[in-house]
């Protein structure tokens, strides 16, 4: 579908890039004499503006269309499939892209992989991949931010909202990103009480809206009081559980204008700050690490200002956390702890950070999380 | 707030609820078709239709500050689309499978590319119908809180059963679809018929796209319907153009669809997918049971491209 209508919109887009290339040159000796002309491209795997993944994503291509020396090209709805390799090759060929963030996971392999050794002067920045060394091209680069811990701080916020001590996760599919969100706002909500438990419904795909709403509801039925969620567009979760009376927290963009008097806060990209960043370098000349990380002091996330509904306690608690995750070391994986199952998964003494590797490989679900992870 | 702990009741309960609220759109849109296909046509593009109407109803229901008139625009541009079709299959050697592919990919292109603007503004949804104000669990509250659109559907669908039945149009939609030199014979326009047909019934599948966008899930966003409307006209099929059987056809997918995350939220975890695959494999297997291979599927209009 995107591929069949994908041809005459490239023409278009094509056009009024070569115009807006044409217009940057122009001005370039006047306006920019020190940074070099740079055409960056993004591509998404769902509407730009859908609330969630994409939108976060978007919002960093427009902090970086405002660089000078930039022209930026975006195209939305791109599968998963061989429809990515050919926006890209178009990107590449027609508008004289050299830095390109295909966004969505699944871009990477074989898709990025495919493409980068056939263009190995350009930069292919991925979202999420695991870069490594000795399996994958010098011109692939990887990042990520550990949006985990602000899963934790939503956890924190949530559990001074809960009446029940039963808070909700509409889960996408029980990857390790995914588990890791899911058992970081149980952590955050238990450091509040100890006794609160988490329901998580897995849908199962990144994006279905009914399913979506039907398993917010079934959250609100089994008496969950606080609901986030980690799928492609929150949208459909933030505004249902607001219509059964649920706090929420909210995850990937801001959500709050959609439920102004329940949004506790979320847990957000600040792709705006690294895509900057990125392309800084790669205009002056700078090699962009393979494989970069950040979390909240390296602002590759940020949270949603709180809202009217966390009371005071909740909001010093919210604010101390977030000093000590900001000064770093802070560990919400502190041994002994068990997964929901019994196991031990951290010994005592041993503690994982937001950067420890072990954490994105993660197969479990702490102990109070009620769920399964197959 | 203060839910009620249910335990395993809440199962029954979620597929009650859950069959009332995601019922509605395939229900309209199982109706439009069933009419269309009993004037002997097929219409493939409905799942286009239901887009477009969910883009058209929040489009027009946030501009209006209306939601009925959204859902008003949802059917005007449903039958809009039905016009087309209905149109371009009365040409000569036209097939109405392929003119139904490529109406659903024009309106889904078309919501798409109007649609933009639409996904962040939030606009006033539908009203509800509150039935379960005897009750003191929240969660049959909850369940119980039903749109006007159900019930509409399902008058509709009783309605559409006694026309077929026994109304002088009921008649000439069925003589229509089931033998068109008959119909010529007893002097009927067959051409307009059908095109009125499916005007009808893509305007039904766009109220559907509107109830999608104004109700539940109850926002417009490009990944707002799951399949529905190609589902919907197999629905048809297997609720054997009886509009009756859409109405119970409908209901069943929607419990079904329900199923999956209510067994989770109790503690039922294992193998989802094969749950969130429960619908699919009940048609299946319902169709395999009531088919035979010495006759033709009953029911069928014999003017059917499918069953000529």
């Amino acid at each position: 579908m995107s591929h069949s209508n994908s041809f005459p919109r490239r023409r278009f887009l094509q056009s009024t890039a070569g115009l807006a290339g044409l217009g940057a040159l122009g001005m370039l000796p006047i306006a920019s004499a020190h940074a070099a002309a740079i055409t960056v491209g993004f591509v998404y795997v769902g509407p730009k503006d859908d609330f969630g993944y994409n939108q976060a994503h978007a919002e960093g291509a427009a902090a970086v269309r405002k660089m000078e020396g930039v022209t930026v090209i975006e195209e939305e709805n791109v599968a998963e499939t061989v429809d990515v390799q050919n926006t890209l090759e178009s990107m590449i060929r027609f508008d004289g892209a050299t830095l390109l963030f295909p966004t969505s996971f699944g871009y990477f392999d074989p898709h990025i992989l495919a493409l980068a050794p056939k263009y190995p002067d350009l930069r292919f920045q991925h979202c999420g991949g695991l870069w490594s060394a000795d399996k994958h091209p010098r011109n692939v680069g990887s990042y990520f931010g550990y949006i985990g811990m602000g899963q934790y701080l939503n956890g924190v916020a949530a559990g001074h909202a809960t009446k029940s001590r039963k808070i909700g996760f509409v889960a996408a599919k029980p990857i390790p990103q995914v588990l890791l969100n899911v058992n970081s706002f149980l952590l955050g909500a238990r450091s509040v009480d100890p006794t609160i438990t988490c329901q998580v419904i897995f849908t199962g795909e990144w994006s279905m809206a009914v399913r979506e709403a039907e398993a917010t509801n079934a959250l609100a039925d089994q008496g969950c009081d606080v609901i986030t969620c980690h799928v492609d567009g929150p949208k459909v979760v933030i505004e249902t559980a607001a219509a059964r009376n649920c706090f929420v927290c909210g995850y990937h963009a801001d959500q709050s204008a959609l439920a102004p008097a329940r949004y506790l806060t979320g847990a957000e990209w600040n792709w705006a700050s690294v895509y900057t960043a990125m392309v800084k370098s790669m205009q002056a000349g700078e090699a962009i690490p393979n494989f970069v990380r950040g979390g909240l002091a390296e602002s590759f996330i940020k949270m949603s200002p709180l809202g009217p509904a966390v009371p005071e306690a909740g909001r010093a608690q919210f604010e101390a956390t977030r000093a000590r995750i900001l000064a770093g070391g802070f560990s919400a994986f502190t041994g002994p702890m068990k997964d929901n199952r019994g196991n031990e998964i951290v010994s005592a003494g041993q503690a994982f950070k937001e950067s420890d590797v072990e954490l994105e490989s993660m197969n479990y679900l702490v102990e109070g999380v009620i769920g399964s992870t197959a | 707030m203060n839910e009620t702990d249910l335990g395993l009741w809440a199962v029954p309960l979620a597929i009650l609820g859950g069959a009332i609220r995601v019922s509605t759109p395939f229900l309209f849109v199982s109706l439009g078709e069933c009419l269309t296909e009993r004037a002997g046509r097929i219409n493939l593009g409905l799942e286009g239709t239901l887009v477009f109407g969910a883009m058209s109803g929040y489009a027009v229901s946030y501009l209006s500050g209306s939601a009925w008139v959204g859902i008003l625009a949802g059917a005007l541009a449903g039958a809009l689309f039905g016009l087309i079709h209905g149109i371009l299959c009365s040409l000569p050697r036209v097939n109405d499978i392929a003119i139904g592919i490529a109406m659903m990919l024009l309106g889904m292109g078309l919501a798409f590319f109007f649609g933009k603007g639409f996904i962040q503004p939030v606009a006033p949804g539908l009203p509800s119908i509150e039935l379960g104000r005897w009750s003191d669990v929240p969660q049959v509250r909850a369940a119980l809180k039903i749109n006007v659109l159900f019930f509409i559907g399902a008058g509709l669908a009783f309605a559409m059963w006694w026309m077929f039945r026994t109304t002088r149009l009921g008649l000439i939609i069925r003589t229509v679809g089931d033998s068109a030199d008959a119909a010529r014979a007893m002097g009927l326009n067959v051409t307009l018929a059908r095109v009125l047909a499916t005007a009808a019934g893509d305007a039904l599948a766009g109220i559907g796209g509107a109830y999608l966008s104004l109700y539940y899930p109850g926002s417009w966003n490009e990944g707002i319907s799951s399949g529905q409307g190609l589902m919907a006209v197999a629905l048809v099929i297997f609720a054997r153009w009886n509009p009756l059987g859409c109405f119970w056809a409908a209901l069943l997918f929607g419990g079904a669809g329900a199923l999956g995350p209510a067994l989770q939220s109790v503690g039922i975890n294992q193998g989802y997918y094969l749950f969130y695959a429960a619908p699919y494999v009940f048609t299946l297997g319902l169709l395999f049971v009531t088919s035979s291979p010495t006759r033709v599927m009953a029911g069928a209009p014999g003017e059917l491209s499918i069953t000529k």
